[in-house]
């Protein structure tokens, strides 16, 4: 029997068997909104939107609401409320790490001579800080503190044992700072995304367990029957990311190339299934609950999400399209890859379903606005990732430029926009303190927005002529580093906007926690003032 | 969904099945690739510049993979043969890479085997190659006035340094440049009955 053959009835059987998983878990097919999707508003909420971020007028208390059930939300907000704001408080902290870092690197790009003399600042390192301020600083400390938020409020409890993720967040910090460190120095596993060496790694793993056992514990004091569609995700991700950290980090078990196709399971899966899943899940919560409305279609997000944990896990390969690996396994991850659109679609028209006819909240409410844009660029990055792994466009793109405008599209464009909205969200409910300058919400909103739209076109023309080029064997190596040049510094230009939205994020926050109690919010809903007062 | 032990045995179900096809698979069939016949072992010298290869970043701008002629025109380019699995039989980890900001690296060692080019160039690349966006490497580096016994001094292009000053290669430079030009998968990649 042939690979080819072999491959496919795998991929059929699999297939099949995911269909009838999804089948045996759907709601009834004819009910668009069911108990499902509307667990995360109270008893007579709906119809009511949740928004801390925007003008007080637009979060009004509705009178019919279960006083009860509001308080219970109140009491798992404050459960939440000190771990949450460390957790976010390194977010920051990392973010302008790693805007400092990446905005080094990119300007490196283009006046090479530029501060040379130092080992850790040259382009090498300092590309590499960047990458691992955002992967394991930036990305995890706003999308597990938004988990940490979520998760009660979803299960209608309080947590339980916030304090092992407290001593968790602070190994995992005391963890980047030490893994940063090594590798400005020059200590370095030499694989992408997994650098940070060995030894460092297993500070990361105890801090992890440590954060994800409260969120174990609270599961088990549930007080819904239903899971909510976040819960999917964000339970999933808590689980898929400790199995990829240690399979790739175990020391001394990976050899010869198969270290290459590990890395890029890793390195894409990280994505796929960690970051992806956290900022999936924080949309699923937001959108409805700033809107009003519960998701509209309960199905669609059952396939959404068991076709991204299905087909995201195997998409890895493509990055090794024409390397020397086994060529069943890279075309597996092309398939997979191209699958992915499945997922992609369902989540895209969910949303679009749920947004219909409420697109006027986008005026008043800096979440939606951050949220829509990330989700929009989901959409986007997925379906720009699907036919990047094509063999025919992969040619051209591939060791290009492109794929890091592709990669920002995703990591930044998606992840980071979604993570600011729950922020501006999460930060009045944690501190019971609105936002002192709705402006700088914003200001941060536009230089962020313009800013990767700056940093993403640039990249992708210029890679794309790039690759054009070095296929073009009668064209020098040369010409295709040197047409890149006005791109490489446009890039510079966006991603000195995207980092000055940071530095306004970051002074807003100060400003929020410095400013003196006339900002103290006067709470809508009363009984959560009380429960607020109590922490 | 009700039960948190399917969604949990679900998830691990999906990424077990991607552990297989990724990770598994590979390691049961690729991980122990004999040496490709011709390759040689590296020396101390050039395992020590595989760590400077490491440390300073090389790999972010510099593929160590050709491609087929028929996917793309890497041998005209002179990078090479494609690469196999055996190839990197003495590469831990292998530095494939991801980007072609500057050219693929895996035959450098066949394409340019002078050690006072690659000293030279990675002092200052632009004295070399004009346009060039490869960083310099001073700190690899001494300029001084005159050097030491034993010691290598790097012939520059005139007006790289100033007058009177010599340029001195320290060790991490020479140990980087005995890895550069150990770099030369130039034998056949496989014999004929394979």
């Amino acid at each position: 029997m042939s690979p080819l053959a072999i491959l496919m009835s795998a991929f059929i059987l699999s297939i099949v068997g995911l269909g009838f998983f999804i089948w045996s878990q759907r709601a009834h097919l004819t009910d668009p909104s069911t108990e499902g999707s509307e667990v995360i508003f109270a008893a007579g909420e709906i119809g009511t939107p949740e928004e801390p971020a925007g003008p007080s007028s637009t979060t009004r208390s509705a009178a019919d609401v279960d006083d009860a059930e509001l308080l219970a939300r109140a009491r798992a907000d404050a459960s939440t409320a000190p771990l949450v704001f460390f957790f976010y408080c390194c977010a920051l902290v990392w973010l302008l790490v790693a805007s400092a870092a990446g905005l080094t690197a990119s300007i490196k790009l283009h006046a090479p001579d530029w501060l040379t003399a130092e080992a850790w600042l040259s382009f090498g390192r300092i590309r590499t800080v960047h990458l691992n301020a955002v992967a394991y600083g930036w990305a995890p400390m706003a999308g597990l503190g938004t988990a940490l938020f979520v998760i009660p409020r979803l299960l209608k409890t309080e947590l339980v044992g916030g304090r092992y993720a407290l001593l968790g967040a602070a190994l995992w910090n005391a963890a980047l700072v030490a893994g940063l460190g090594s590798l400005a120095y020059g200590v370095s596993d030499g694989l992408e995304w997994l650098e940070i060496p060995w030894q460092i790694d297993l500070l990361f793993v105890a801090g992890g367990a440590l954060i994800g056992l409260p969120l174990i514990l609270t599961l088990r004091r549930r007080q819904v029957a239903h899971l909510y569609v976040s819960v999917w995700y964000m339970g999933c991700a808590l689980f898929w990311f400790p199995v990829l950290f240690l399979v790739a980090n175990f020391p001394d078990l990976h050899h010869g190339v198969e270290q290459a196709t590990m890395n890029w399971w890793f390195g894409h899966n990280v994505l796929g299934l960690f970051y992806t899943p956290l900022a999936l899940a924080s949309i699923y919560y937001f959108l409805p609950k700033v809107i009003g409305r519960p998701i509209q279609s309960y199905n669609l997000s059952l396939l959404g999400f068991w076709g991204l944990a299905f087909f995201y896990g195997q998409v890895g390969g493509h990055h090794l399209i024409g390397g020397p690996v086994p060529g069943w396994m890279v075309t597996l991850s092309i398939v997979q890859s191209m699958m992915m659109i499945l997922p992609v679609a369902a989540f895209t028209a969910n949303q679009h379903l749920t947004l219909k006819g409420n697109l006027g909240a986008l005026r008043h409410s800096p979440t939606l606005r951050f949220m829509c844009l990330g989700g929009l660029m989901y959409t986007a990055s997925s379906v720009q990732g699907s036919f990047e792994a094509l063999r025919s466009m992969n040619a051209i793109t591939h060791f290009t430029h492109y794929t890091v405008a592709h990669a920002h599209l995703g990591l930044y464009g998606f992840v980071s926009l979604v993570f600011f909205g729950a922020m501006y969200f999460v930060i009045p409910r944690i501190t019971g303190r609105d936002w002192p300058w709705p402006r700088m919400i914003s200001a941060h909103f536009w230089l962020a927005s313009i800013g990767i739209a700056i940093y993403f076109v640039s990249l992708t023309i210029g890679g794309w002529l790039q690759g054009r080029a070095m296929l073009d064997e009668s064209r020098g190596f040369m010409e295709s580093v040197l047409l890149t040049l006005p791109y490489l510094k446009a890039r510079s230009v966006g991603g000195a906007m995207m980092a000055l939205g940071h530095v306004i994020f970051a002074a807003h926050f100060i400003r929020l926690l410095t400013a003196r109690g006339a900002s103290r919010r006067a709470q809508p809903a009363s009984p959560f003032a009380t429960a607020a007062e109590g922490i | 969904m009700h039960s948190e032990t399917r969604l949990i045995l679900g998830g691990l179900t999906t990424l077990a099945v991607a552990t297989a096809a990724l990770v598994v698979l590979p390691y049961i069939t690729i991980a122990d690739s004999a040496p490709a016949p011709g390759l040689e072992p590296y020396t101390p010298t050039e395992l020590r510049g595989r760590e400077q290869y490491i440390q300073h970043g090389c790999v972010y701008c510099h593929s160590q993979q050709p491609r087929a002629r028929a996917f793309a025109p890497d041998a005209k380019r002179g990078w090479g043969r494609a690469t196999v699995a055996g190839d990197y039989a003495y590469d831990d980890p292998p530095l494939l890479g991801t980007m072609r900001t500057g050219p693929d690296l895996m035959n450098i060692g066949a394409r340019q085997p002078s050690d006072q080019w690659h000293l030279g160039h990675l002092f200052q690349p632009r004295a070399y190659v004009p346009g060039s966006i490869m960083p310099a490497y001073p700190f690899l580096f001494d300029v001084r006035d005159r050097a030491d016994e034993g010691e290598t001094i790097v012939a520059l292009p005139p007006g790289t340094v100033p007058d009177g000053k010599v340029v001195v290669a320290r060790p991490a430079a020479l140990d980087l440049v005995a890895y550069l030009k150990s770099l030369d998968r130039s034998y056949p990649a496989l014999a004929a009955d394979q």
